[in-house]
């Protein structure tokens, strides 16, 4: 779960961590009393918006205004500005970075910061971060914050207060189920405030059980990927196409990969998960023919359901839906044969490996353009 | 020989009374695991193919001698039920779970290390050594008692790999499936250096994918410290980045965990890797 920047800062202030104040609209006329003067910046859940035009300064309450109705509706990343933050402009002195995320490798948290703040992170040349592993079994000890002050090299009071918002945003990274917060930049101003300029927060999805209150939020999904989420099928739709529907998810991505080896592009990653409930079958189909696929490439390996029966809820599902696309199926298991006969029945192109699959797909989907 | 589970493996079933805990107990037995019990808070005392069924770990570990756990309870209970087993004394966990908060895993992956216990997964297939032992939820039939180590992230690319493998007349020593999170217990340098010890083990398997580094971790001590012969697959070559393929852990981000950054370390280490899947056993038959 991603956060907007205003939604993640109104979580912070929460945690206590100092944030500007500021104001969301959704139109211009929403602005009625902004912090002034203000940065304008657009609320998307994709980076880059600075570059794109997407953060610009205004100082008195029309030119807010005007700003906000050139940021509102411009695309950034593929995505549509629906909303704008009018923040409090901060005086800055110094700028730095400070964030929690998790390190797959250690299999622990890891503590990043660095006094050059402002740019990616992956820009910042190593000697510069500073990072140590936090075990979150015994949570941070003093020696964290001892090495964490003295890497940034500031004076008492300024690093006293970066301590104490780092420790709170350690606290929510752990309450809040995070993958990531990140404040880039933190902000020192120039009367010796230390203040989260902007807020990154990602919530693990797998988490989603334990804060309900963020159910329902935007997420950079499609509408036909937000229909998936919703009903629990792991579902991306890509630039291809040929809708590309397996079992597994090592599985799916490895045959968008043969498929393009053979000179086709996947249009859907679709990942069916089990193959022994023909409802679910016909659900991830009925998602697949929203997204106008010229041929549907199905490979199932079917390791404990055996192959018939998935062909027969491939088929009820088909049946259902009265698709005239051009469907591909290798379907890998016992009673293979009989699985090939029943596709074959109902007008689907039965291949015997994976590699002759995406061929046909291939074929397919050039003649039913 | 293999490694982590042989047939002298007492194996408990965490959540044996589930539809999945009770189909994969049957596929366990029939594949000659010896699970010695089940466990499921409040259904003590109920029978399970023949199984017991304990209300904790503990007991199960008292009576039945039972130094192995799958794992198949909810995501919400996962770490409740890895820490009673890591408590209860049992040495290996193979975690089928899929879902598990990443900061579960945060708290429990690194408490059984302290304690010593091998953790496999979450969000993974489990483990077997064919002709002796199965942990886990893959198909039976796929397998072949042999020389081949197998290490994987996926699931049923895993079974796809393994098949035609066993096809091609490489049977496996252990195959373990590793699973699919950001977090897990085993990671493929661990299962390398397990694999590179292992006498009954001639040839290695690695069936990796996008996300994280562990591949290249794994390119890296293979060049230094692995010299039986290694194939690796790597699934993901078109996957976009920034977005979650299926796993947990199958995300590139911030340019990194891409399949050609994990192709080159695989080709820089000597490792020859399959561009199809099944091209997998032409490659072992090439080394």
């Amino acid at each position: 779960m991603k956060f907007l920047e205003y939604k993640a800062k109104e979580i912070f202030s929460r945690y206590g961590i100092p944030v500007p104040r500021g104001i969301v609209a959704s139109t211009p006329e929403d602005i009625t009393n902004p912090p002034l003067p203000c940065m304008v910046k657009a609320q998307v859940l994709v980076g880059g918006r600075g570059r794109a035009g997407g953060v610009r300064p205004a100082n008195g309450l029309d030119e807010a205004r005007g700003v906000a109705r050139q940021i509102l509706g411009m695309a950034i990343g593929g995505y549509t500005v629906k909303q704008v933050y009018l923040e409090e402009r901060l005086d800055i002195e110094k700028e730095l970075y400070l964030s929690f995320a998790i390190d797959r490798s250690a299999r622990e948290s890891l503590l990043m910061a660095s006094a050059m703040g402002g740019m990616e992170v992956e820009s910042l040349p190593r000697d510069r971060i500073f990072m140590e592993h936090v075990p979150v079994l015994v949570g941070p000890q003093p020696y964290v914050w001892r090495a964490f002050r003295a890497s940034l090299g500031l004076p008492k009071d300024v690093a006293d207060q970066a301590v104490d918002i780092a420790r709170k945003a350690y606290d929510l990274f752990r309450k809040e189920d995070a993958e990531l917060v990140e404040i880039n930049p933190l902000v020192l101003t120039k009367d010796g405030r230390v203040i989260a300029g902007d807020a990154k927060l990602v919530i693990d999805d797998n988490a989603e059980y334990r804060h309900p209150e963020y159910a329902g939020m935007d997420q950079d999904r499609t509408p036909l990927e937000e229909e998936a989420h919703e009903k629990g099928i792991a579902f991306i739709q890509l630039d291809g196409d040929i809708g590309v529907i397996a079992n597994g998810a090592g599985l799916t991505m490895a045959t968008l990969d043969v498929l393009n080896l053979k000179g086709g592009r996947g249009g859907t990653f679709l990942d069916l998960g089990g193959t022994d409930d023909p409802g679910k079958v016909a659900e991830a189909f009925e998602l697949l023919l929203k997204a106008k696929p010229a041929a549907i490439l199905l490979n199932i390996f079917g390791g404990i359901t055996k192959a018939d029966t998935v062909a027969v809820g491939v088929k009820q599902a088909l049946e259902v839906m009265h698709a005239s696309v051009p469907v591909v199926a290798r379907i890998k298991g016992v009673n293979e044969d009989k699985a090939k006969q029943i596709l074959r029945d109902i007008g689907m192109y039965p291949a015997e490996t994976i590699e002759q699959a995406a061929e046909l797909a291939v074929k397919v989907s050039h003649g039913a353009r | 020989m293999a490694v982590l589970l042989t047939r002298k493996s007492r194996v408990i079933v965490q959540g044996i009374t589930g539809h999945q805990g009770q189909f994969h107990t049957r596929a366990m037995l029939d594949f000659g695991t010896k699970v010695v019990a089940g466990v499921t808070p409040g259904k003590g005392g109920q029978k399970v193919e023949g199984v017991p069924v304990f209300d904790a770990v503990d007991e199960a570990v008292r009576r039945k001698r039972a130094n192995a756990s799958i794992v198949f309870v909810p995501a919400a209970f996962a770490k409740d039920a890895v820490i009673e087993a890591v408590e209860a004394g049992i040495r290996l966990i193979a975690v089928i779970t899929e879902r598990i908060p990443f900061h579960d895993a945060l708290e429990f992956q690194p408490y059984a290390r302290t304690k010593d216990v091998t953790v496999i997964g979450p969000n993974c297939p489990g483990l077997a050594s064919p002709g002796q032992a199965k942990m886990g939820i893959m198909p039976n039939q796929i397998f072949k008692p042999g020389d081949v180590g197998v290490i994987s992230r996926s699931g049923t690319l895993t079974y796809e790999i393994v098949n035609a493998i066993s096809e091609a007349g490489f049977g496996q020593s252990t195959c373990i499936g590793i699973g699919g999170d950001p977090i897990i217990g085993t990671n493929m340098v661990e299962a390398l250096a397990l694999f590179q010890k292992d006498r009954s083990t001639r040839k290695i398997v690695v069936v990796g994918e996008i996300g994280g580094t562990g591949e290249e971790d794994a390119a890296a001590f293979i060049a230094k410290n692995v010299t039986k012969p290694v194939v690796a697959y790597v699934a993901g070559r078109t996957a976009p980045p920034g977005k979650r393929m299926g796993h947990a852990g199958a995300i590139i981000q911030g340019g990194k965990g891409t399949a050609e950054s994990k192709v080159r370390a695989f080709n820089d280490a000597g490792v020859r890797v399959a561009q199809y899947p099944v091209e997998v056993a032409s490659l072992l038959a090439a080394t």
